[in-house]
């Protein structure tokens, strides 16, 4: 194994390793994703043919909200003890570095994702009238891209003050097309029409923002 | 860094009286001699400042894009507040636009606003700016122009993005003037250049005046570095 990717192995294994034992990120995550999901049911109470419009929308906005409390907590673990300057010294890829936390994040935000989804569909009574194999892959695009930005900017918030606030400030802008592919496509397939065009501006997307952010990490984690 | 070019300073202040020229006789050409519109009336006089404001943002936010990749490349101070000012005075025609759009469209549609493409992808672009300008805030000073290049490479490369996923939506707006098939009175077309032009000296004029004041207070800033540096020696 080539050393880039057997730093990458080595972060990712010690980040999962961490959350593992501590589960911040995912229980933070899941009672902030919760309590979204009592709060919107509470403020729409719909039928199931409303829920079905709306329910993209809710779903998205409530993982997008969750994802960054995971997100500002990436880098976090790095700054203590000066990690992250160490790592900046060592000839280590900072592509590597980067890879690992955005795959990290994923892994974080698809459990969230596995495990309230079932909590949407028996609050919002939902029932997809389309292919659910589409919905598994709107969830996979849509989530790194996500993840992708998200860990991106949290490391460019990380050299601002007050970066927790910094962060969604950047990342929900440049963020705008892809959540809309996601809801789009989510609604589409619930109601059974198509999502291809969806699918593909999110692949897209996924690519073009994947191969700047790994263009420009370096830069991000050097600047001084 | 600073324009100490001799030419240069006489030129502010011709460029000054040339804008405010130009601006006076745009507002003139716009409000009494070009025709009035026939179903709207005068309302719509004011897509004078709507079209114009709008092209003109969209081209310094083009010049912002282009510094920061120069500056990405050579790291070169100066194309570090050529982005910077671009992208304030960017914002300011950009809120200009997404101000004077509702206030057409109430009359003229009867609604303030509507998720229309154009709208839409206004206000986005306007909010990436916006979140551009607030980094840029927000970061202390030795790590700002990396981190705002960044991000502005990132959000120009948003734009088209934003464009197919709203294209999806029905569209609302009036085509656009140039190569929409729309027909435009000739003596309109005339007078929305003029006020372009006009708007893109004032433009550049502001620009100009932000970049010399910004550059201004960075050799200020240097200079107490080194004074305190200084210090710190002298008392050593």
């Amino acid at each position: 194994m080539s050393a880039p990717t057997g730093i990458t192995r080595v972060t990712l294994l010690k980040d999962l390793r961490l959350e593992w034992r501590s589960k911040d990120a995912v229980n933070s995550m899941l009672f902030f994703s919760l309590l979204v999901v009592v709060v919107f049911s509470f403020s729409f109470d719909p039928t199931a043919e409303e829920s079905r419009q709306i329910a993209g929308g809710l779903i998205w906005v409530a993982f997008l909200f969750a994802a960054v409390v995971a997100l500002n907590q990436t880098w976090a673990r790095e700054i203590r003890n000066q990690v992250l300057d160490a790592y900046r010294v060592s000839p280590a890829p900072a592509n590597s570095l980067f890879i690992a936390k955005a795959v990290g994040n994923f892994i974080f935000v698809s459990v969230l994702e596995a495990l309230m989804t079932p909590l949407f569909i028996a609050f919002y009574r939902l029932r997809a009238l389309g292919p659910v194999w589409q919905l598994l892959m709107v969830a996979v695009l849509g989530t790194w891209a996500l993840v992708v930005n998200g860990t991106f900017f949290a490391a460019m918030s990380l050299r601002t003050r007050s970066r927790e606030i910094m962060l969604p400030l950047l990342l929900f802008p440049i963020s705008i097309p892809a959540l809309l592919g996601m809801v789009q496509a989510t609604t589409a397939i619930l109601n059974g029409e198509g999502a291809r065009f969806w699918l593909v501006l999110l692949a897209t997307y996924d690519l073009v923002f994947t191969t700047v952010c790994l263009l420009l990490f370096e830069t991000v984690l050097n600047a001084e | 860094m600073r324009d100490d070019l001799p030419g240069m300073k006489k030129a502010f202040p011709i460029l000054g009286v040339l804008t405010a020229i130009l601006l006076s006789y745009a507002l003139y050409e716009s409000l009494v001699a070009a025709p009035t519109e026939q179903t709207m009336g005068d309302v719509q006089r004011i897509f004078y400042y709507h079209v114009p404001s709008a092209w003109t943002a969209f081209i310094l936010f083009f010049v912002n894009f282009g510094a920061s990749v120069f500056y990405l490349i050579k790291r070169n101070p100066a194309a570090d507040i050529v982005a910077l000012v671009s992208a304030e005075v960017g914002v300011v025609f950009c809120t200009v636009v997404l101000v004077t759009g509702p206030i057409w469209a109430r009359p003229v549609w009867g609604i303030w606003w509507t998720w229309d493409m154009r709208l839409t992808s206004t206000l986005v672009l306007w909010l990436i700016y916006v979140s551009y300008l607030f980094l840029r805030r927000f970061s202390s000073s030795g790590q700002t122009p990396a981190l705002a290049a960044a991000l502005a490479v990132l959000g120009a490369l948003c734009v088209p993005f934003v464009y197919f996923s709203i294209w999806f939506f029905r569209t609302q707006h009036p085509q656009p003037v140039m190569g929409g098939g729309g027909s435009i009175d000739p003596r309109m077309l005339h007078v929305l250049l003029i006020n372009w032009l006009a708007f893109s000296c004032f433009a550049f004029l502001v620009c100009w005046s932000r970049y010399r004041l910004e550059s201004l207070q960075r050799e200020v800033d240097q200079a107490h570095a080194l004074e305190s540096l200084m210090d710190l020696r002298g008392g050593a």
